[in-house]
């Protein structure tokens, strides 16, 4: 008899499958584009999703982790649209480990498989990144794909189980599937008389299941319409379980320390200082840093700093300047794309006026609330692992790595997420709460990381130099020539994740750059990739995230060189590139009432970024008050094409400008004596309820596709608000943060 | 040493050096998780707990220092019986990751406690020091003012 774990990675299309007491529904299928090379294909995808219905109610198989964004309320009411069932009766469960699915015993294995061979998808994947062949399926929450990726699987998950529960139920009735309706988890007969789905889950599983066409969006009543979170009880209670709550019986509470030289080795470690400390049952090597495990994580934590170690250098300039004049010799090189090359760049129009800046941006850290942490429990032949994460199936992989077991032989248990904004796609915090566990077999033991440990060891939001050249002539845009030099996230990812170099050219690091909807004739928007050790990751909206703040404020600066206001500037540019980015532009030049100028003490600024499919304009307004500058009002419009939850549409766009403000003002890792500056949030600080400003968002749905809600906030505000800072002082800024420069309010 | 603590209520006998932050105690000996480990150094208040009624950090708290009667998250109210300021957070969807929420809560709750019609700028100086890295703030600003007006009316 096989697991529901097995069941869960060999359903694909739409499928069923017997369980104890019920019946499993899975649908397969995804279009979603391949910009990231480590996301599937085209038409190809590698995910599993799951509606379980037995005779305690409907669940659903949530392969999306929560870690804010909405994406399992969304996800449920996708199924409850075309299944019928209430959406506050759908019970929603993590992860394609979780207990529940491997506590249930199958009856049987009976599963088409039809149309998608995962052998093939797993062998063309395996080519495109070197190796990998061994990752059952590539299950990442990120790049803001999770509606675009669910949209349609999900409802046609509902749907076929739908009408496969009708048809079980015309078949204890003796009647035809078409004389049968469903309401809220029943069949409803001709007669009136209703039978719970939970009631016909045994024989539904018996049957072949039924597909059907999807309901057209003129039936919705979930979609379309904002849902109350299916979390939100729990987190205005303290009942919502994040890794770090995880608590099993007998388990013990450990902390980390890795080289603050990051990637360096370690040399030897002195721990007599921190043996005999209360609550000390053991000192762990981890070959590159020590643990302690205790019996209380503060104890844990106060011995693990008790330990003197020598630590190797780092394989990075040990000072930021060095770091950053490592960056700058990337331009010296032929770039890795280009990704844009129209006109002729060459040639500087004839009567055009030539405008020229730099901007440097420096590395970030997610920060995350919950410090990073998982929970390891190793029995010698089998693992089991919690965590929040956001890509289980890669951090199966390399826990079973690190333990030396099966793939299969690894559970994973995804809890909520304390935050992820690409954090808690990377692997370490698993693999060494992994190695922790392994040195005490038979115990748990949770491995938390001080903030500053977090703070110091993150795969950072890298660096980046932008070297702008661009013309104006007649009040318009002529030429726009950008190169963009930074350490490439996606190839040192695909290295990480595969062991393999990544290699070709890399999108993500361009985005923002090259593909945003101005028509300026000659437009040519280059990538180098700058050769550094430095750990680098994906920090929400990644490439965008400083490529939106280089591409929007030099073209702020165009439009002053050309005498323009700069939203007409923009706008006139756009408005016959892409009508729905114009459409942004319009909707925030409405809502703010900008009429191109505005009363002394008061500054504005706008942006606009296309990425991860929707266009996002900005206007930030500032205030002088006797000197300190306050943020005072922000405008944001996006274009969801559509907007499957407006309310929480808006939210992920106010939190996604301010995490983006956040790194504008205050956020900057810098690097001495090769290791990182900041330790914790005073010295690495974010937009607080008195520094937050006043928000107002409004989302259109003209644009063609269906856009991600996630990441798209970010890129905008950190230009919109440094438009806004030259608006008010007349003084530019070229490099980030901006509290630097500017006497904000803190 | 044991040491008793009363946490919602209920006596606890603690077994634990005295310099243990009262974060600790709660979470890794009491079990109550509700209160969240942000940063260890008092500057983001997702620990935040109320000793007789009072919004403190309870990282900053060691075991032998503990004033008087605890309250954390767990204790203000429950998913079948959410207190009005909960029920306002629900109303107002305000949580996204939801970590740093419990904090959020206990130090609104002293707010309102100490002034229960609190202004915009009453609300900035209040909230400051609760950090939340999603950016939820202008949600946890409606639903303060909501829970203050539903306070009233009760």
């Amino acid at each position: 008899m096989a697991r529901i774990g097995k069941i869960l990675r060999r359903t694909f299309l739409i499928g069923s499958a017997a369980i104890v007491g019920g019946v499993a529904f899975g649908a397969y299928y995804v279009s979603r584009p391949a910009a990231n090379p480590l996301k599937p294909k085209e038409g190809e995808a590698a995910l599993n999703p799951f509606i379980l219905i037995d005779q305690k109610g409907v669940t659903l198989f949530a392969p999306r982790a929560e870690m804010g964004q909405g994406v399992q309320t969304t996800w449920a009411a996708l199924i409850a649209e075309e299944l019928d069932v209430d959406l506050d009766k759908i019970t929603v469960l993590h992860g394609p480990a979780a207990a529940a699915y491997y506590n249930s015993a199958l009856v049987g294995e009976g599963l088409p498989n039809k149309g998608y061979d995962i052998t093939n998808f797993q062998h063309n994947l395996g080519e495109a990144l070197g190796v990998l062949g061994k990752v059952l399926s590539l299950q990442v929450t990120g790049g803001s794909t999770s509606m675009k990726d669910g949209f349609e699987r999900m409802r046609q998950a509902g749907a076929s189980a739908r009408e496969t529960l009708k048809r079980a139920a015309a078949n204890r009735l003796g009647v035809d599937p078409s004389e049968l309706q469903t309401a809220s988890g029943h069949v409803i007969a001709p007669n009136g008389s209703q039978i719970a789905y939970t009631e016909l889950a045994v024989d539904a599983a018996g049957l072949e299941p039924v597909d059907v066409p999807l309901r057209d969006p003129s039936e919705w009543r979930y979609l379309g319409q904002t849902q109350p979170r299916l979390d939100m009880v729990e987190k205005a209670t303290g009942t919502a379980e994040f890794g770090v709550d995880v608590r099993l019986p007998g388990m013990k509470y450990a902390s980390v320390r890795m080289n603050p030289k990051l990637g360096g080795a370690m040399n030897g470690y002195d721990d007599s200082a921190a043996t005999s400390l209360p609550g000390v049952e053991k000192i762990v090597d981890l070959g590159t840093g020590v643990a302690v495990i205790a019996n209380n994580t503060w104890l844990a934590i106060q011995a693990v700093e008790a330990i003197d170690v020598d630590w190797g250098d780092a394989p990075y300039p040990p000072e930021t300047d060095g770091i950053f004049a490592k960056i700058a010799e990337a331009f010296d090189g032929s770039p890795n794309s280009t990704m844009r090359d129209d006109g002729d760049v060459g040639t500087l129009p004839a009567g055009a006026t030539e405008v020229t800046a730099e901007y440097q941006v420096p590395y970030l850290a997610h920060a995350t609330m919950e410090p990073m942490n998982a929970t390891a429990l190793y029995s010698g032949d089998a693992l089991e692992l919690w965590c929040g994460n956001q890509a289980p199936t890669l951090i199966q992989f390399r826990a079973a790595n690190t333990a030396n077991l099966e793939t299969e032989a690894v559970q994973i248990h995804t809890t909520y997420l304390g935050g992820g904004f690409g954090r808690r796609g990377e692997l370490d915090f698993g693999e060494i709460a992994t190695k922790v566990a392994m040195a005490m077999p038979g115990t748990p033991v949770q491995t938390t990381w001080s903030r500053e440990e977090d703070m110091r060891h993150d795969y950072f939001r890298p660096g980046a130099i932008a070297r702008m050249r661009g013309a104006v002539q007649d009040g318009t845009a002529v030429l726009i020539d950008g190169k963009l030099a930074s350490q490439s996230c996606t190839q040192q990812a695909v290295e990480r994740y595969t062991g393999m170099p990544g290699a070709g050219p890399d999108k993500v690091l361009v985005e923002g750059f090259f593909n945003q909807p101005y028509a300026v004739p000659n437009y040519r928007m280059s990538g180098h990739i700058a050769d550094l050790a430095i750990p680098v990751g994906f920090w929400r909206s990644v490439g965008n995230s400083h490529n939106g703040f280089f591409h929007e404020t030099f073209v702020d600066e165009m439009a002053h060189a050309a005498g323009r206001d700069p939203l007409e500037f923009r706008l006139e540019l756009m408005k016959n590139e892409h009508a729905p980015s114009a459409g942004c532009l319009e909707a925030v030049r409405e809502m703010s009432g900008w009429i191109g100028n505005k009363p002394d003490g008061v500054g504005r600024g706008v942006a606009f970024t296309y990425s991860f499919g929707t266009p996002v304009a900005q206007v930030i307004e500032v205030v002088d008050e006797d000197g300190t500058i306050r943020i005072n009002k922000a405008w944001i419009a996006c274009d969801m094409g559509l907007a499957l939850d407006p309310e929480n549409v808006k939210a992920q766009m106010f939190g996604g400008m301010m995490y983006g403000l956040s790194a504008a003002c205050y956020g900057e890792i810098t690097f001495s004596e090769g290791e990182v500056e900041q330790y914790n949030f005073p010295d690495y600080d974010a937009i607080r309820m008195h520094t937050a400003p006043q928000v107002e968002v409004r989302v259109l749905e003209t644009n063609r596709h269906m856009g991600g809600a996630g990441e798209p906030g970010t890129p905008p505000s950190m230009p919109a608000l440094g438009n806004a800072l030259f608006d008010l002082t007349g003084k530019r800024a070229r490099t980030l943060p901006l509290n630097t420069q500017f006497d904000l309010l803190i | 040493m044991a040491t008793t603590l009363k946490i919602n209520g209920t006596s606890h006998q603690v077994d634990l050096p005295d310099d243990v932050p009262l974060l600790w105690v709660l979470r890794d000996e009491v079990g109550l998780t509700g209160t969240k480990f942000g940063c260890g150094v008092a500057s983001c208040g997702a620990c935040t707990v109320h000793i007789d009624g009072e919004a403190v950090r309870s990282c900053q708290v060691a075991l032998s220092d503990v004033w008087g009667d605890v309250t954390t998250i767990e204790g203000v109210g429950t998913p079948d019986a959410m207190t009005t300021i909960q029920q306002a957070w629900v109303d107002h969807q305000v949580a996204q990751c939801g970590y740093c929420q419990s904090g959020q809560i206990m130090q609104a709750a002293t707010l309102l406690a100490e002034n229960p019609t609190p202004t915009d700028a009453d609300i900035d100086d209040a909230m400051q020091g609760n950090l939340c890295r999603c950016g939820t703030y202008p949600r946890i600003r409606a639903a303060i003012h909501d829970a203050a007006a539903k306070l009233k009316e009760a």
